[in-house]
């Protein structure tokens, strides 16, 4: 009786099997290679984002805080060479044209918000389209609007020019944010409402607008934020001034405005005011992205 | 529906003092998207007909021509054009691979603990107004890319014949930076959340058939959020097309078409900031044109995400914006 010698070697199953694996093994450690060399650039690449923008938010800080005293806050801008003076004027300029750039921009997009919210038409979305297209035009153009509508009309700049045209870039973020937040309010409080009785205008005012809240607030403080930071409009509407402006109807200063005129001089004190100035404006529109979604947040915890 | 319409008696009265019937209503609301609608076709009209002196002045092939020499009387905006394409094209050269390896750590590779603090603190950053980091790059990088990036480029890819010319800081490649550094934060808000958002099923599908990491993001992550991917690509492009006073402020200004990277140069916005204080007649035409062909650029980069968002009806991606 001869013994059945088996031979591993020669055994063609087993053969294959163990060519695959050796395949399959020297594959895995190429994908695992592979694999740890693309995610280190990922990791690379996650260092080389963040360095400049720690960067311009380190030195914005370091060089700004050198200029906040009080003269920086309570005096006028001053030209070269005066040492002293401040950015009182800008900061009553971009205070005033917030204001009144939020001021119409608010109630105008929430109602066309609701009117989006409440629509499926082809209306609807030809308006809806609209206010995209208005939101990624270039804000330069949008001077030249303001330039053509306020100021060859009036024949002046004026700080109402630079908030007509700030206004008109905030308008369709408003709209458009309010439809959303508007949007998402559960369809079944409405019908409770109509089942009870209530006016289309009623439900909107005491049931649908304030269950959106949380959205609406964050959607118009990120706005106010994009339209206090907005600088080449302001360059062809409101002009600047070197004097304190209270009158909304003349040329006035604003910080980004500041900003821009003494970057590209050559004298030191003007490059710190600079400096200050952005340091400013950065952390005004921070601080209203910051509290947008705190107090959405917030708003949103109470409703429960 | 008529239901809506019977009022209880006493009930309804409470509810609104200034409660308006609701033909009313909708009067109301549509009087004020009226009003919207009026406003941008103003924007549009108003843009056409200033801009119209130059076009029957000049007609329309002004648009392509090489000078801009306003004492001759010659308007050509093609340095300018080709500007405002050159510095777009180096931004995204370095923004969309930089941003999209970026977004994958944020959703993916970051530990847990850190995910939300630092996403948070990109779309912050996505907020800081243009002007600062224009300010930043004249003082600080300007310096910066004269003493070491230029000179480094130009002895390592000077073959190419790109980097000719002296270093000057200000130029194409310094407004090509500013904008990547610019758009970079919109651009990593919206891939994080485009990436974060693929189902987790078939993250973990692929990592049970023995995919390795990177070929989870690569195959799986990335095509499946490869639409909002290219959403947020095309918003930073046009955000790079529109930018004016970052660009202004480092990219030289010089009125002709650079024929290197290190280059002073000029776009269609900074051509407008720079030269609307003194113009008048024909140029002051001729800028409001530049505003149109650069509206018209603006819109056509958008045209493909603005169809979809806009047929949907849904959420665009305006809140990051």
């Amino acid at each position: 009786m001869t013994t059945l010698a088996f031979d591993a070697s020669a055994d063609p199953i087993l053969e294959r099997r163990r060519r695959i694996q050796s395949v399959a093994s020297a594959s895995l450690k190429r994908r695992k290679a592979y694999s740890k060399i693309a995610i280190s650039i990922c990791w690379a690449f996650l260092g080389i984002a963040i360095v400049p923008l720690i960067a311009v938010v380190a030195y914005v800080v370091v060089k700004g805080l050198p200029a906040w005293n009080t003269d920086f806050f309570t005096k006028v801008t001053e030209p070269e060479g005066i040492p002293g003076g401040g950015v009182w004027n800008a900061i009553v300029g971009t205070a005033e044209i917030g204001f009144f750039a939020t001021l119409v921009t608010v109630p105008v997009g929430l109602l066309c918000g609701l009117f989006l919210a409440e629509s499926d038409g082809r209306i609807a979305a030809a308006i809806r389209f609209a206010a995209d297209v208005m939101t990624g035009v270039p804000s330069i153009t949008i001077g030249i609007f303001g330039y053509i509508a306020i100021v060859k009309t009036t024949g002046h700049f004026s700080a109402l020019a630079g908030a007509f045209a700030i206004g008109i870039i905030m308008l369709p973020v408003i709209m458009r944010a309010g439809e959303t937040a508007i949007r998402g309010v559960p369809t079944h409080l409405s019908e409770a409402a109509l089942a009870l009785g209530a006016r289309r205008a009623t439900i909107a005012r005491r049931v649908v607008v304030p269950a959106a809240l949380p959205g609406i607030i964050t959607g118009v403080l990120l706005a106010i934020a994009r339209g206090l930071g907005e600088t080449a409009p302001l360059l062809l509407t409101i002009f600047g001034n070197e004097y304190l402006q209270w009158n909304p109807t003349k040329p006035m200063a604003a910080l980004p405005l500041v900003i821009y005129n003494n970057s590209s001089q050559p004298y030191a004190d003007l490059l710190q005011v600079a400096w200050g100035a952005a340091l400013l404006l950065m952390l005004v529109v921070l601080m209203l992205s910051i509290g947008s979604r705190v107090l959405a947040a917030v708003l949103q915890r109470e409703k429960r | 529906m008529a239901i809506s319409q019977t009022s209880l008696p006493g009930g309804a009265k409470r509810g609104g003092r200034f409660a308006l019937p609701n033909g009313a209503y909708r009067a109301l609301l549509a009087g004020v998207v009226a009003i919207f609608v009026g406003l941008v076709a103003w924007f549009l009209i108003s843009l056409v007909v200033q801009a119209r002196p130059a076009f029957s002045t000049l007609g329309f092939s002004w648009i392509v021509q090489k000078t801009w020499n306003p004492t001759h009387g010659q308007f050509g905006l093609l340095p300018f054009i080709l500007g405002t394409i050159e510095t777009t094209a180096i931004a995204l050269v370095l923004a969309v691979p930089i941003g999209l390896g970026t977004a994958l750590a944020l959703a993916y590779l970051v530990p847990h603990r850190l995910r939300a603090g630092l996403s948070t603190a990109v779309e912050l950053l996505a907020a800081v107004p243009s002007v600062v980091y224009g300010l930043w790059g004249l003082i600080v990088l300007a310096p910066l890319c004269r003493e070491h990036l230029e000179p480094f480029l130009t002895s390592v890819f000077g073959w190419t014949g790109l980097f000719n010319g002296p270093n000057q800081g200000v130029g194409l490649l310094l407004a090509g930076i500013i904008l990547f550094v610019m758009v970079l934060p919109t651009m990593v808000a919206i891939s994080r959340d485009v990436l974060a958002v693929v189902p987790n099923e078939q993250v973990e599908g692929a990592m049970a058939l023995g995919a390795t990491r990177w070929q989870v993001l690569r195959k799986v992550v990335v095509p499946g959020a490869r639409t909002g991917l290219l959403g947020g690509f095309t918003l930073a492009t046009g955000r790079a097309l529109g930018e004016t006073v970052a660009v202004a402020l480092v990219i030289g200004n010089t009125p002709f078409i650079a024929h290197s990277i290190k280059s002073p140069a000029a776009t269609l916005p900074s051509l407008i900031v720079n030269n609307f204080g003194e113009a008048t007649g024909t140029e002051l035409s001729a800028l409001f044109g530049a505003g149109l062909v650069l509206l018209v650029i603006g819109v056509a980069v958008n045209a493909r995400i603005l169809v979809r968002s806009t047929a949907r009806g849904g959420a665009a991606s305006v809140a990051v914006a």
